[in-house]
């Protein structure tokens, strides 16, 4: 007997030059590509805003989305206002979508908790993780109590490629396999965990087969083509929403940038590569497609660029004079009724403060 | 929202447990008794763990609860501890109550990751957005002569997280008011039953919905020459020895300290006022225990009426010891006599 792994093959609408390989389903329209285009391009704009803003001084440590804004475009366009979201921290699209102010995104990159107190369609997400894959089982009891209030919404989490090596991922899966869950796992497989490169984070050929063993559904797209990341999360949550169980998709992406503003990514991987991976970047691909669609143009792109321009820079000026918390926002927040002992804390903290003159 | 429908029908039912009459039971009895009631009240407790429902717990506090209450609110998890802690930090989220079991202490530390990065910290790191109100049993302690790692009382480890409360019942009365009110918390309770005094008393206690207030200590014996604190299963042997001091013309204040997490100081600074003595008693190993915190606060805020040093009886800084030599790490009452009687002998 012969023992063999089938080898997955990664969905793809837009390949890298621009061409449809696969026909645009009935949801792929041109208003959704435009929609996409336009959130692509002010994340990039926002993205490298926000660099800038850490290399001056002006914002605490960022991990840079750079390279990966179709995936977070896609989760952000094909998941519902009814769902909960649970990101990892390169999510900067799917936050945006869901209605998270560029500002606010900054106040929490730039160091203040006010940054996760989301409103409107976000207001059941989860803020950004950062102990990896821990995120995945949060997005497991959101599934539960979903399933279990027999509620048609569905939880969607994402990771990247490391994160799957991990105990939380596993569980996760397991569960979502076992108890049918409606929940999504979307990996962002940017091939980078900081230093180490996807080819020895794990001996599985594909992330997407770990599903098999958890009995669930998983399978790769190509997460520099938007209209495969958006299909598939259209897919996987329909069948979330009618009772069908879990879906883990892989989309195969590239980590343009550092890890964050911390890292310095020439010292494990070469230029070459990284090269490579800009000729298949998302949102030139996209450009390249609207163009032949003939439904963009020059003009069009720059007063886009122009308008992201003026929106990330109205969010930047905004984040800017953010006041600071006051002291007592330290001790509010532990429990519902704050006990003795941090009153008496709070209070010597802020006659501390205080006599600093406030600051 | 089909299934709250069906939550409903469910709590329709007479669930076979009067209000009106007192029950003689054990405290695993009495923790049964509560987790009943509170899935009885509302239907957004949930309680999940390994073996909990078809086999209702190793222990058999879950037992009766599927049968009661349904497979969808009781549930038996894979055997995933950090899924367990995982999993609850998202249905709390989503505004369910999650009661986790966690089969024994020494299998908790799975679970610490998502206790100290993450349940601690929902409602602060969301400015108040999302909230935690879940709860982590686990049957703790040693005297059962259990195997390695079925033993051990860390729960200092707890203690030390902010943002949690860290809860330990030592009667039946107690495990049922402060289970009810741990589950009633809009905020995470690390609640641990000491497993030794599972089965050794009944107390007779109303199943009447009433829940013990949290972060308090409890004053179980007035007494004048020495204050005698602990939680959990020593505070048996702290109370036998209180009576074998009383014998001896000592009058001993017991307190059972219950929230160990926040700590209610004021209570145990007023008894040490009053007595000007006193010994802390815990189970666990010595360093960087809750007796010394407890220490450190009494020297800070009541050091002007100490007429002795605050004494500390402990478990040795090592790992429980298996089995045979159990009785080894162990504290007596008999110990708690002696240090009590050489304090109040010393000029």
């Amino acid at each position: 007997m012969q023992y063999t792994t089938t080898p997955y093959q990664q969905k793809q609408f837009i390949n890298e030059d621009g061409l449809c390989v696969t026909p645009l389903t009935s949801h792929l329209d041109n208003a959704m590509l435009l929609e996409s285009y336009r959130a692509m391009v002010m994340i990039r704009t926002f993205d490298q805003r926000v660099v800038a803003l850490q290399r001056t001084g002006q914002m605490g440590t960022y991990a840079s989305c750079l390279g990966q804004e179709a995936i977070g475009t896609g989760i952000g366009l094909a998941l519902g206002a009814e769902d909960v979201f649970l990101p990892y921290y390169r999510d900067q699209a799917t936050q945006y979508l869901r209605g998270v102010p560029l500002e606010q995104q900054m106040q929490y990159w730039g160091g203040s908790e006010w940054g996760n107190h989301f409103t409107g369609v976000a207001a059941q997400d989860f803020p950004n993780c950062v102990p990896i894959a821990t995120q995945v089982t949060h997005a497991a009891g959101v599934a539960c109590a979903i399933k279990i209030r027999g509620e048609k919404r569905c939880a969607l989490v994402t990771c990247g490629d490391g994160a799957t090596s991990r105990g939380d991922f596993y569980e996760a899966m397991n569960l979502a396999g076992v108890w049918q869950l409606p929940m999504i796992m979307v990996v962002n497989n940017n091939q980078w965990a900081i230093s180490v490169p996807r080819q020895i984070q794990t001996g599985a050929t594909t992330i997407a087969q770990k599903a098999v063993a958890a009995g669930i559904e998983g399978f790769q797209v190509d997460g520099n083509d938007v209209c495969a990341v958006y299909d598939a999360v259209h897919y996987a949550a329909k069948k979330a929403h009618s009772g069908k169980g879990s879906t883990l998709i892989e989309a195969v992406s590239y980590r343009l940038g550092d890890h964050t503003t911390a890292d310095d990514a020439t010292r494990y991987r070469s230029h070459e590569e990284v090269n490579e991976a800009w000729k298949r970047e998302p949102i030139k691909r996209l450009q390249t497609c609207l163009h032949q669609k003939g439904i963009w143009s020059e003009n069009q792109e720059q007063a886009l660029l122009s308008e992201c321009k003026q929106e990330v820079e109205k969010s930047v000026q905004a984040y800017l004079k953010h006041e600071e918390q006051p002291v007592s926002d330290l001790f509010d927040y532990l429990f519902e009724e704050t006990p003795p002992h941090l009153v008496t804390q709070k209070e010597h903290a802020q006659q501390k403060w205080s006599t600093l003159g406030g600051k | 929202m089909g299934a709250q429908e069906d939550i409903k029908t469910l709590n329709t039912d007479d669930n076979n447990v009067s209000t009106k009459t007192p029950h003689a039971v054990t405290m695993i009895e009495a923790i049964n008794l509560a987790l009943h009631r509170a899935m009885y009240c509302d239907p957004n407790v949930v309680v999940l763990g390994e073996d909990v429902a078809t086999n209702g717990g190793v222990f058999r506090a879950t037992v009766g609860l599927k049968e009661q209450f349904g497979h969808k609110r009781v549930m038996d998890t894979p055997l995933a501890e950090t899924l367990i802690a995982g999993i609850s930090v998202g249905m709390a989220a989503q505004k369910l109550r999650p009661v986790a079991e966690i089969q024994f202490m020494g299998f908790i530390y799975a679970t610490m990751e998502h206790i100290v990065s993450h349940a601690a910290r929902l409602r602060n790191r969301t400015r108040g957005r999302l909230t935690c109100p879940m709860v982590l049993r686990a049957p703790y302690g040693g005297g059962i002569h259990a195997p390695e790692h079925h033993s051990e009382s860390t729960e200092a480890l707890f203690a030390h997280i902010p943002g949690i409360r860290v809860v330990i019942p030592s009667s039946p009365t107690r495990a049922y008011g402060l289970l009810l009110s741990a589950i009633e918390d809009p905020d995470p309770v690390i609640f641990l039953e000491p497993k030794r005094i599972y089965r050794m008393v009944k107390q007779e206690i109303y199943d009447d919905g009433v829940g013990l207030p949290l972060d308090t200590c409890y004053t179980l014996r007035q007494g004048e020459d020495i204050t005698l604190i602990s939680w959990g299963a020593m505070i048996h042997e702290t109370l036998q020895a209180a009576t074998q001091l009383k014998k001896q013309g000592i009058s001993a204040e017991v307190i059972d300290v219950a929230t160990i997490s926040p700590l209610d100081i004021d209570t145990l600074i007023a008894s040490v006022q009053k007595t000007g003595r006193c010994i802390i008693i815990q189970e666990a190993a010595r360093h960087c225990g809750v007796a010394a915190e407890i220490s450190a606060s009494l020297q800070e805020q009541a050091f002007a009426s100490l007429l002795s040093p605050i004494t500390r009886i402990t478990g040795s800084d090592t790992p429980m010891p298996y089995l045979r030599r159990e009785n080894l790490y162990m504290i007596s009452s008999q110990d708690i006599v002696d240090a009590a009687i050489k304090i109040m002998e010393a000029p």
